[in-house]
């Protein structure tokens, strides 16, 4: 997956967590918690949806990384390179 | 093999068998009766469709909120705000001798409220609030103080505190007179901070859908499947075996059972202190009206209201305890489109004993005679409905016992909460009322964030 594919993927996590939330103008730098007031269950959510449909293993204390879409694009690139697009 | 067996489809069991299903995890919840809800459900009576449980759901959000108990559970649920679409209060009132205090969703009313009839009491209402925001912070032994204790140190006019009180316990104490300083917190804040909605279409609406959600991601529902035992071997659950003889395996237990419920199904006997079962049960009259509430000037949602000075929350020594209760309207919420027929709803402390000892013609002889008393209780407290009555329905302590299998009808569960949900057995973990979250939203976060904690780490 290409760091394209891998922000399309995030969106689509994000909007199934949170489905009342306007993503369209979400900033990639500014941190999910800032943003979108995401608490620390539903970073865990983000985890496991990563997990669950991508197969990717994020260990706990790296969850720091998937603070802001920048973050967690660039965190995730060299670990979803070699997965095709869904 | 299941990864893990939920015991009772009330809104715990429901909202853990979503978090479950979602990610995967082979589930089934059993439920002993033939409908789902526990607590919390509905029927059709004489072709007319009722509500039973809470009447409203606390920890009311408007729409776009971000923060907060209901946006929390919508996010961990994948809940659309418009699937649930709560309509707010029209505002409520706590009525005691001489004094009737009346809050809605927004607090500052209800401060401003406080203010006009307790002079210099509103700064410690708000000493109160703050000190409800920190008790998090302290941990659980704080949130295990008595709340009787920590209010008193902070409200000194007497009559105020009982007023406070009365809402709080009637939503949600499990022990007589007093509550943990943790529940006491969270239950004030989902009445008056964030406040009372309801769904046009009533509770149901909220119950169904989550069903529907659990068996669409291939959770498995089985109604009618009571639990006669949770088999324990060297210490873990090893299967769960139902009334017809079928064994279930399975890696894991969540029981929203309740405490002393779930340890007698383990055969564990435990010390007897721990296994104590709740004394706190209800009566609650419904009664259908040929008219809107509103129409003869009855706009209230709910009035708490107490005949005596101090708030006596404890089991009656009589069938029902007439000095308190909540009545109801379930039609007096801000809905977008009509709510159906008019409808009171009053509800009373009542005794389990008294009621379970009566014979089938005693029982159903004071179940009349315990409506009009009711009835005529509430009038005093809210416009006559009596003579708009088309139809009436009325449920006991009894009913509250067949419908959750709670030991006593105890509404609330038992009076120790265990606030982990862990039990003596390792892969058994308990959700629900007696793990210490309360009202329909704490209910549904109870059983998320245990299932969050232990059956989605692996």
């Amino acid at each position: 997956m290409t760091a394209d594919d891998i922000r399309e993927a995030i969106l689509e996590i994000l909007s199934d967590i949170a489905p009342d939330e306007d993503l369209s103008d979400l900033k990639p730098d500014i941190a999910f918690r800032d943003q979108l007031e995401l608490d620390s269950m539903d970073f865990l959510d983000i985890v496991m949806e990563l997990r669950k449909r991508y197969r990717i293993q994020i260990p706990e204390e790296e969850y720091t990384k998937l603070a802001s879409m920048q973050s967690t694009v660039e965190y995730l690139e060299p670990r979803m390179k070699d997965i095709e697009k869904s | 093999m299941y990864d893990t067996i939920i015991i009772g489809a009330g809104m715990s069991g429901l909202a853990a068998g979503i978090r479950l299903a979602h990610f995967d995890r082979r589930v089934c919840i059993l439920e002993r009766h033939h409908a789902i809800g526990g607590l919390n459900s509905f029927y059709r009576h004489r072709g007319r469709r009722f509500d039973v449980g809470l009447h409203a759901v606390t920890n009311y959000a408007p729409k776009g909120t971000r923060q907060g108990p209901l946006a929390r559970l919508l996010r961990q649920l994948r809940v659309a705000w418009d699937e649930w679409s709560l309509a707010p209060q029209c505002g409520s009132a706590i009525v005691f001798p001489g004094v009737t205090l009346e809050f809605s969703n927004h607090f500052e009313q209800f401060a401003a409220n406080v203010a006009r009839h307790f002079p210099g009491q509103e700064p410690k209402l708000r000493r109160l609030v703050d000190a409800l925001a920190t008790y998090e912070q302290l941990g659980e032994q704080a949130a295990c103080e008595s709340a009787r204790r920590v209010v008193s140190s902070i409200i000194d006019e007497p009559l105020l505190r009982e007023m406070l009180f009365c809402p709080v316990l009637f939503y949600g104490g499990a022990r007589e007179h007093d509550i943990d300083f943790g529940q006491f917190s969270v239950l004030f804040r989902s009445i008056f901070l964030e406040g009372l909605g309801r769904p046009t279409a009533g509770i149901r609406a909220i119950v169904k859908k989550l069903a529907q959600r659990f068996q669409a991601l291939g959770g498995e529902l089985r109604l009618k499947a009571r639990v006669q035992r949770i088999a324990v071997k060297e210490g873990r659950v090893h299967h769960v075996e139902l009334e017809d003889g079928t064994e279930l395996p399975t890696r894991n237990v969540l029981s929203s059972a309740g405490w002393p419920e779930t340890m007698r199904l383990c055969s564990l006997p435990a010390d007897p202190a721990a296994v104590e079962p709740g004394q706190i049960s209800f009566v609650e009259s419904i009664s259908v009206l040929d008219a809107q509430p509103a129409s003869f000037g009855y706009d209230r949602t709910m009035v708490f209201f107490n005949e005596t000075d101090t708030f006596d929350y404890r089991q009656p020594e009589d069938l029902v305890d007439l000095r308190s209760g909540l009545i109801c309207s379930p039609n007096n919420f801000v809905y977008t489109e009509p709510s159906g027929e008019g409808m009171v709803r009053i509800s009373a402390l009542a005794n389990f004993r008294r009621w379970a000892a009566l014979d089938p013609e005693q029982y159903r002889l004071n179940k009349l005679h315990w409506y009009d008393r009711l009835a005529e209780a509430a009038v005093r407290h809210v416009p006559d409905f009596r003579s708009r009555v088309i139809d009436t329905d009325m449920f006991t302590p009894t009913t509250i016992r067949r419908f959750t299998g709670r030991d006593n009808g105890a509404i609330y569960g038992a009076p120790t909460k265990h606030y982990d949900g862990r039990t003596p057995i390792d892969n058994l973990y308990i959700c629900g009322t007696d793990q210490g979250l309360v009202g329909i939203v704490g209910t549904l976060i109870s059983g998320i964030a245990i299932a969050n904690r232990y059956l989605l780490r692996n």
